[in-house]
């Protein structure tokens, strides 16, 4: 799916990367817990949070993720999205919950059969 | 490369919004070296897991990446309050993280499992009041 359908889906904002919304993406990781990004994401290329700080930015540049949701209408600051430029990264917002969010990219076709063990 | 590449950082262990940023340049210097992207992953997360750790718990200190021919290794060094109990630290979900810490997304007594998960070789030193080191190796 491309990030543009993303944006669509989820009726998203964007926030910086507008020149990348044509890259395609296959995962998502869903969560508001940055050590569990860290731990379990594998090579999820998206990844949606409702957690708003600079260490969302800088845990998915250490994942290799190449776009983030801030889900319930979350804004990224400033210097949140000077990160995300730096490291080449979609930024889009939505105001659907991490539940709907979630739910209409699956059912769209962004499937996961991950497993943390 | 017949001499190793040394990079230092000190982190900030008073202010959580600049935690990461030296594992970010990091990355960053990695990548400038032609590094594998697993290897320059698997030191990235490594690191950015041990400097989250060094801000929350020890009040910052020293950290540094060195990038021999065969590995890359990682030197985190604090003068914090040291780790009472090591292999109850290792386990997955044991964290003396406060609320505050949970709340902006860490402190789920991940850190030290993860570190281990993505490296070749760890060694944790660490004496209480006097400080931590933790040595970690990601062979390339």
């Amino acid at each position: 799916m491309k990030i543009s359908a993303i944006r669509d889906l989820l009726e998203a904002n964007v926030h910086c990367g507008e020149g990348k919304l044509d890259k395609e993406v296959s995962s998502v990781f869903g969560c508001d817990l940055m050590s569990d990004v860290l731990a379990y994401a594998g090579d999820q290329a998206v990844l949606l949070t409702g957690l708003v700080n600079p260490q969302v930015i800088r845990t998915a540049v250490m994942m290799d993720m190449v776009c983030i949701v801030f889900v319930r209408s979350k804004a990224p600051s400033e210097e949140m999205l000077t990160l995300a430029k730096e490291s080449g990264i979609v930024v889009l917002s939505t105001d659907m919950t991490m539940y709907t969010a979630c739910g209409k990219l699956y059912s769209n076709g962004l499937v996961s059969d991950y497993r943390v063990k | 490369m017949s001499e190793e590449l040394v990079f230092r950082f000190t982190v900030d262990g008073e202010d959580f919004t600049s935690a990461g940023q030296a594992s970010v340049q990091v990355k960053k210097n990695l990548r400038q070296l032609g590094l594998s992207a697993e290897v320059i992953k698997r030191v990235s997360v490594a690191m950015y897991e041990g400097e989250i750790n060094m801000v929350i718990h020890a009040g910052g200190g020293i950290a540094e990446v060195r990038v021999c021919e065969s590995y890359v290794e990682i030197i985190l060094d604090d003068k914090g309050p040291g780790i009472k109990d090591i292999d109850l630290a290792m386990q997955e979900g044991y964290s003396t993280a406060t609320d505050t810490i949970r709340s902006l997304g860490f402190g789920a007594g991940m850190g030290l499992p993860n570190m281990r998960k993505y490296t070749d070789y760890m060694t944790i030193e660490s004496e209480v009041g006097v400080g931590t080191k933790i040595v970690m190796r990601v062979n390339c």
